[in-house]
């Protein structure tokens, strides 16, 4: 099996979705010619041409209203946003219809549409490059948000979400992009949306993280018998892996590289508040990032959780 | 080296029928008596229809409502130049073209009443839910003509918005997407002459809003929005250039709204009556029955026919509408996504809503 990184192993899935299903088609800004910034679009174009790899103008909003009326007629469009901060312009469109399309038609029409984008800290971006804003999306009902860590469950979970019928946010941790290789089998596979994994077990401290956090947490982790689970999916999330660690183990741990305040860290723990108090020893911590906007490349490493701060969130969660 | 002009446009304006009912000699020609016909009863219906609605919303039996009224000929005569196959985008205020496209009355009724219901599309028709925050779904046109056009399906998609909508973001990149594209997609905006309180000379500085065409790239076309035979001719055009691969078409349908902005609001405080008694010289029905009358198309027993006809379909709707059972608690729930998340099982249940 071959060892590939996450820009490749979604560029396969993206591959393989759009050979089996010929309404699968890609949209957004330089992802033909240019393959995109990242280069997780690069030869999609010269195998199926530009009717279903499109060269957008730049225009998110536009990008994701097009994606909409594309999916209400039949296709199953990919967008891509070059990075999460520029989906901003795009949110009316995704929470006001892509989000809304189904319901608010009782069923009728369904909105299977992707919008991948590029999130979080540590690739020495510009203003604006490196935003972490799932909760934003995860707080609108209507949409799945899903953010992969390993070039694995990159592909597995990128052909899930094109295959659901239902709008997905499909993040993508820019800093993880070449960061890693992993062996990813050849051809389609599909893994479950709503399922977490238990990366590594462990009995006394149960830590939740996702997409470039995963890494960080499994540095931190030495020393530490913990339990380490990769959310993989934040809407919905998986509250029956989550419950069954915190009962065994008692100490949770959040990690997450978006503020702390309203970020999906306290959702999970407010979930555990209300189902696992019994279980748990003492109280829940969230190792995030402070009330601020990203800073800008030079301070970036200061924003985002670090070893040392995870670390010391186990060693204060050991003292109960 | 120096300056010299490199571009310029021509802008047109279509009126057949004007507001005293003459008609212009070589394009009324083309018009069969059973096209005219058609116009009419579609006219009639909607007017009954709507006026059902308004008095409804007043005697509590419909939500806040918004009015057709004078604008049914950019309405009807657009939606009756679409074939099978076409895509429609409505606004909120699109009464006349569900009415055409024979959308369910009680459907309608049920939507302004507060029931999500009301936008479950019956399987043969076409058209989108209609779109509430305004100009957003100029994009989706965009984007279904697009579809059809890497279907490789000779159909097109129609827009309506607004002069409030021209001025939102949604259009600027709808439209441009749908230049650069060059999509089977036609826009129509209507323009009422007023977003609420603002009048159209605060949506854009430009003399029309047809000729914003222009920077996209493709024809605009200016049609008086009241005159129902230059609506129809315009837009069939307009549909038949898109499905040949000639692109799209912006067509400013110039009209005025004679009702307030919605039955929550009160037009007076913003707008003179003289201004609205000079438009209700111009409304739509009065040149098309002096038109017919001079035809011989409208003898008495046929203007009672179809204003009966009418008044019936609308009476049975709201009788249709009435007897339909309300919706469950858990409906609000239900259709979020394709399945239940198990939060969302466990919502339905802590909150006693399962069936």
């Amino acid at each position: 099996m071959a060892k590939i990184n996450i820009v490749q192993a979604i560029n396969q899935a993206l591959r393989e979705e759009m050979e089996r299903d010929a309404d699968v088609i890609v949209l957004g800004e330089d992802v033909g010619k240019d393959g995109g910034v990242f280069r997780v679009t690069e030869g999609l174009l010269e195998k199926f041409g530009p009717a279903r790899v499109i060269d957008t103008p730049l225009a998110e909003l536009g990008i994701a209203g097009a994606a909409i009326g594309m999916a209400a007629y039949g296709l199953k469009p990919v967008v891509e946003m070059q990075f999460m901060a520029f989906s901003y312009e795009a949110i009316e469109q995704i929470f006001s219809h892509a989000a809304r399309l189904r319901n608010r038609s009782r069923g009728r029409y369904n909105c299977p549409i992707v919008v991948r984008m590029p999130y979080g800290v540590g690739i020495k971006g510009p203003e604006l490059h490196m935003d972490s804003s799932e909760a934003l999306f995860c707080h609108m009902p209507g949409i799945k948000v899903v953010v992969p860590s390993t070039p694995y469950n990159a592909k597995g979970l990128l052909t899930s979400a094109i295959r659901d019928p239902d709008p997905v946010v499909f993040l993508e941790p820019a800093r993880l992009y070449r960061a890693i290789k992993t062996e990813v089998p050849q051809g389609e596979f599909t893994l479950a949306l709503g399922k977490a994994d238990v990366f590594q077990e462990g009995r006394d401290i149960t830590a939740i993280s996702w997409g470039a956090m995963l890494h960080r947490v499994i540095d931190a982790s030495e020393g530490f018998d913990c339990e380490i689970i990769d959310l993989k999916t934040l809407k919905p999330f998986d509250e029956e892996t989550i419950l069954n660690s915190v009962k065994k183990t008692g100490r949770v741990v959040i990690v997450h590289e978006a503020t702390k305040y309203c970020g999906l860290g306290a959702e999970v723990a407010a979930f555990l508040a209300q189902e696992a108090i019994m279980h748990l020893k003492g109280p829940v911590a969230r190792v995030a990032a402070p009330e601020a906007v990203v800073p800008m490349a030079l301070l970036e490493d200061y924003y985002m959780p670090s070893k040392e701060r995870i670390r010391r969130a186990f060693e204060e969660a050991m003292k109960y | 080296m120096g300056e010299k002009v490199i571009e310029r446009f021509e802008l047109k304006y279509l009126q057949i029928v004007d507001e005293a009912g003459v008609a212009d000699p070589s394009l009324i020609s083309s018009f069969p008596d059973g096209l005219i016909k058609k116009f009419f009863e579609a006219i009639v219906l909607t007017r009954t229809y709507n006026e059902r609605a308004l008095s409804l919303q007043r005697e509590g039996r419909l939500g806040t409502y918004a009015s057709v009224y004078g604008q049914e000929a950019c309405q009807i005569g657009s939606a009756l130049a679409l074939e099978k196959g076409d895509w429609v985008f409505p606004s909120f205020r699109e009464s006349g073209v569900f009415l055409t496209l024979g959308y369910p009355i009680w459907q309608m009724l049920r939507y302004w009443k507060g029931d999500e219901r009301g936008m479950k599309i019956p399987r043969d028709i076409n058209i989108f839910p209609m779109s509430v925050p305004v100009g957003t779904h100029i994009p989706h046109a965009a984007g279904a003509a697009w579809a059809m056009k890497i279907k490789g399906h000779k159909n097109a998609s129609l827009c309506y918005f607004g002069d409030g909508g021209s001025s939102r973001g949604d259009f600027h990149e709808g439209l441009n997407i749908a230049g650069v594209l060059k999509l089977p997609a036609v826009f129509i905006c209507q323009n009422n002459q007023w977003a609420i309180s603002v009048p159209r000379s605060r949506q854009t500085a430009a003399k029309t809003i047809a000729q914003r065409a222009w920077s996209y790239g493709f024809e605009g076309v200016q049609v008086d929005g009241n005159d129902v035979l230059g609506v129809y001719s315009a837009t069939k055009g307009a549909l038949e250039k898109a499905k040949k691969g000639g692109g799209p078409t912006l067509i400013e349908c110039f009209t005025y709204r004679l009702d307030d902005h919605t039955t929550a609001d009160d037009a007076s405080r913003y707008r003179s009556g003289e201004e609205v008694k000079e438009w209700k010289g111009k409304e739509p029905l009065v040149r098309l029955k002096i038109l017919m009358q001079k035809k011989g198309l409208l003898s008495g027993e046929y203007e009672k026919t179809v204003n009966e006809k009418a008044k019936a379909l609308v009476d049975k709707a709201i009788e249709e509408e009435e007897a339909y059972p309300p919706s469950e608690p858990e409906d609000i729930i239900l259709y979020t996504n394709s399945s239940l998340t198990p939060r969302q099982s466990r919502e339905i249940k802590e909150l006693g809503w399962q069936k």
